[in-house]
């Protein structure tokens, strides 16, 4: 078996899984309950989903040139999905429909109310 | 929080930069926009690197950078168990949630926790919060600067027993990314807080 | 590779019809912009498909610009969104604030 076979069928494979989180992705998004645990399903084919395809899109292509721009798709997604996941992540918690009878403690609303206070407390000084 | 503004500059944990460190944040700036801009040319050639450190230069002359204090220095081999660790965490995390999302049944459980970081630095805080936002199953709600806590929403939480191994988890991977980049003042501060003692917030 | 190629594309058009579902439901403008950031994620792994099959790279510069695309689009919903009720998510916004 040559190596170009290995390349292809690693690819194959690296592809197919790419897919097949896709998938999972889309029906975690149209079963999961509220926003936040969607969001955690958005983060699969971004990060692990997108990394194998990455490669297995450069195992096929081979050449420095293409590999070098695959390795900046990779590394823009990794770098700016956290930062947009936070973004949307704050801008929903205490606003948007969540499902707060799902959550088994919620220690980010003590520290809201906390803040909330200080704020009041220092707000007529 | 941002209520008290005044005392932001002379905060103990962000102190201001010191001149040398300004100019050496700027240096790897500037070598990692020209790493970008040769990567996207895909070649490389002397009119593709001075094309780029122009591009550079006038990029952080308009957009200057936040200060980060870069304190420590890259330590490879713990920062290979990092990156290693990391896939594999990435790899069951996702397997996990899509076993969620496939699973007949109730919708999953999750919760929201509080998890303050041992060493309070912005480059730290950032840092765990980026890794920990990669992971499918763990959501950055929300980062207090000032105390070095961040809020994370779990997915596929059950009773207080997992939150509690959560929350170590999350000091853990702060202790390997210390342990890869961290300073030897930083690394102390790890290691006389192990993991299992540490992180309930006050 | 064309079997492969014929079995991605399958998965791939069922994970953008799931996502289309979930832009189409909503409910809110944030439930649109994660699954819009997903089908981006699927459109992406299809567009790399394409080129791994054709060998094929001329399309590998749209990547590059999806990646960045993706993130300016989720980030400007999310302050809008978080505009519209700035009161109370201002407490929490250091260091994003002038």
């Amino acid at each position: 078996m040559s190596l170009d076979v290995v390349f292809d069928v690693v690819a194959s494979i690296c592809l197919i899984a790419g897919a097949l989180l896709s998938v999972a992705a889309g029906v975690a998004l149209v079963r999961f309950p509220d926003l936040l645990t969607r969001m955690h399903a958005a983060a699969k084919p971004q990060v692990l989903g997108l990394l194998l395809v990455l490669v297995g899109c450069a195992l096929r292509l081979r050449t420095g040139v293409d590999i070098t721009t695959l390795v900046l798709v990779g590394a823009f997604s990794l770098a700016t999905a956290p930062v947009a996941a936070h973004m949307v992540g704050r801008a929903a918690y205490p606003h948007e429909d969540i499902r707060t009878d799902l959550l088994v403690t919620d220690e980010l609303a003590a520290h809201l109310d906390r803040a909330a206070d200080e704020r009041e407390h220092s707000a007529p000084a | 929080m941002s209520s008290d503004p005044s005392t932001e500059p002379t905060d103990r944990a962000h102190p201001p930069l010191s001149r040398t460190a300004r100019r050496r944040n700027q240096a790897i700036a500037v070598t990692a926009l020209v790493a970008v801009w040769v990567l996207l040319w895909g070649t490389l050639s002397w009119a593709n690197i001075i094309g780029g450190l122009v591009v550079a230069v006038v990029l952080l002359a308009v957009f200057p950078l936040p200060p980060v204090t870069f304190a420590g220095r890259i330590h490879p081999l713990p920062m290979l168990r990092f990156w290693l660790h990391f896939l594999r965490d990435l790899v069951v995390a996702s397997a996990q949630v899509a076993w969620l999302a496939m699973r007949v049944g109730h919708p999953p459980r999750s919760a929201i926790i509080a998890a303050r970081l041992r060493v309070n630095t912005d480059l730290n805080l950032t840092l765990t919060a980026e890794a920990l936002s990669l992971l499918p199953g763990s959501l950055i709600l929300e980062a207090d600067r000032r105390t070095g806590t961040l809020y994370v929403h779990v997915l596929g939480v059950t009773d207080k027993a997992e939150v509690e191994r959560f929350r170590r988890g999350v000091l853990e991977l702060e202790a390997r990314i210390i342990e890869a980049i961290g300073s030897a003042e930083e690394l102390r501060r790890i290691r006389e807080n192990p993991a299992d003692r540490e992180g309930v917030p006050a | 590779m064309t079997a492969v190629a014929v079995i991605v594309t399958v998965l791939l058009a069922v994970a953008g019809g799931l996502t289309l579902a979930r832009i189409i439901r909503g409910p809110s403008i944030l439930d649109r912009a994660v699954a819009t950031d997903v089908l981006l994620a699927v459109i992406v792994a299809a567009i790399a498909t394409e080129a791994a099959y054709s060998r094929d790279a001329t399309a590998l510069p749209v990547l590059v610009v999806l990646a960045v695309l993706g993130f300016v689009g989720s980030v400007s919903v999310a302050r809008f969104a978080a505009r519209r009720d700035d009161t109370s998510t201002s407490t929490t916004s250091e260091g994003s604030q002038p």
